[in-house]
C-alpha cells in the first residue's frame, strides 16, 4: 500500500495508537501539548513585553534567557526549542524571518501570521528590509537607527522587545499588554500609545 | 573548530546541495561572506544527519553579524543580518 494514498485521519488514528501502545508517547500526553499549543498566543509574548517594561530585573532576565523568563510568567517551555529576545532600542530595530522556512517563537506567539511563510516576505526582509517595512506596514525606521535582521535559521526562535513608547507613563502591565500586537515582535510593527 | 565572540569568520563557500539531497541550515546568501562572531547559543544536533533519521553530532551553533553590504549592494552600511550558523560551516578567513 502506498502511505501517500492511505486516508489521513485513518494513519493519524492509527500512528497514535501505536505510539502509544509502544509506551512512546500516551493519548494524555499529546492531549496535553494540544493544549499547550492551543494556548499559545501573541497574548502571551505581550505579558512579557509588558512585565520587561515595568520591571528592569525581569527585562534583563528575559534579554538572558527568553525560556527562562517566559517560564517565569507560567507559559508552557518544555519540549519547546531555546527562546532568545532582542531589543529594540534608538540605536536598533529587530526584524524576525526565517528565509529557510518558517521557523517562529510559536510558544510565546502562537501560530505565525500567513505572510511570515510567504516567499516575498522571507525574500524582502534580508535583502531591503526598510523599504519593505515602509511599504507594507507604514513602519518607517529611522535612519540614524540600525536595521538588525534575524534570519531564525536553525534551533533557536526569536522574538523582539520592542521599546515602550512615550504616552505610556503610569499605566499598569495589564493596559500596557494590551497595546503590544504581534507584529510589534516581529519587528514589523512598533508599539503605540 | 572553536570560535570566540569577536572574532571574525568566514562562512564556507560550500554547495553541498549540488551532489545531492541534503538538508542545510545554512543561507546561500552567506555562503562566502565574511561576519564577526557574536556568541555561542549552544550545541545542536546536526540537522543535515538528523534530517535523514541518521545518528546526529551535536555540534556548536553560533549567532554570526554579518554587515548588510557585505551581502547586498544597498548603501547602508550600518544594517547588518544577525543569523545562526553551525560551527562546522565556519572557517577563519
Amino acid at each position: 500500500m502506498n502511505i501517500l494514498e492511505t486516508d489521513g485521519e485513518r494513519l493519524l488514528s492509527a500512528v497514535r495508537s501505536l505510539l502509544d501502545k509502544k509506551g512512546i508517547v500516551s493519548t494524555a500526553e499529546v492531549q496535553e501539548r494540544m493544549a499547550v499549543t492551543d494556548a499559545a498566543s501573541p497574548g502571551q509574548g505581550a505579558r512579557m513585553v509588558a512585565r520587561a517594561w515595568v520591571d528592569p530585573v525581569y527585562r534583563a532576565s528575559m534579554l538572558e534567557d527568553g525560556s527562562k523568563a517566559a517560564e517565569a510568567l507560567g507559559i508552557p517551555m518544555r519540549g519547546m526549542p531555546p527562546l532568545g529576545v532582542l531589543e529594540n532600542t534608538a540605536e536598533v530595530h529587530n526584524l524576525v524571518v526565517c528565509t529557510l522556512c518558517s521557523c517562529y517563537p510559536r510558544a510565546v506567539l502562537g501560530y505565525p501570521p500567513f505572510w511570515y511563510k510567504s516567499a516575498a516576505f522571507r525574500a524582502r526582509a534580508v535583502r531591503d528590509p526598510r523599504s519593505l517595512l515602509a511599504a507594507e506596514w507604514k513602519t518607517v525606521i529611522p535612519e540614524s537607527v540600525k536595521v538588525r535582521v534575524v534570519d531564525s535559521t536553525a534551533d533557536y526562535r526569536w522574538m523582539v522587545l520592542p521599546a515602550r513608547p512615550s504616552g505610556t507613563e503610569g499605566w499598569d502591565e495589564a493596559r500596557l499588554a494590551g497595546i503590544v500586537r504581534e507584529g510589534d515582535m516581529i519587528g514589523v510593527t512598533v508599539p503605540r500609545a | 573548530m572553536i570560535f570566540a565572540a569577536g572574532e571574525t569568520v568566514r562562512v564556507k563557500n560550500a554547495w553541498p546541495e549540488a551532489s545531492g539531497p541534503v538538508h542545510i541550515r545554512t543561507p546561500h546568501y552567506v555562503r562566502g561572506v565574511v561576519g564577526e562572531v557574536v556568541r555561542r547559543l549552544g550545541e545542536f544536533p546536526n540537522p543535515e544527519e538528523l534530517a535523514f533519521g541518521r545518528p546526529a553530532e551535536r555540534l556548536p551553533l553560533y549567532h554570526v553579524r554579518f554587515r548588510k553590504d557585505a551581502i547586498w549592494p544597498e548603501p547602508k552600511p550600518d544594517d547588518e543580518l544577525l543569523i545562526e550558523i553551525f560551527g562546522h560551516w565556519l572557517e577563519r578567513p
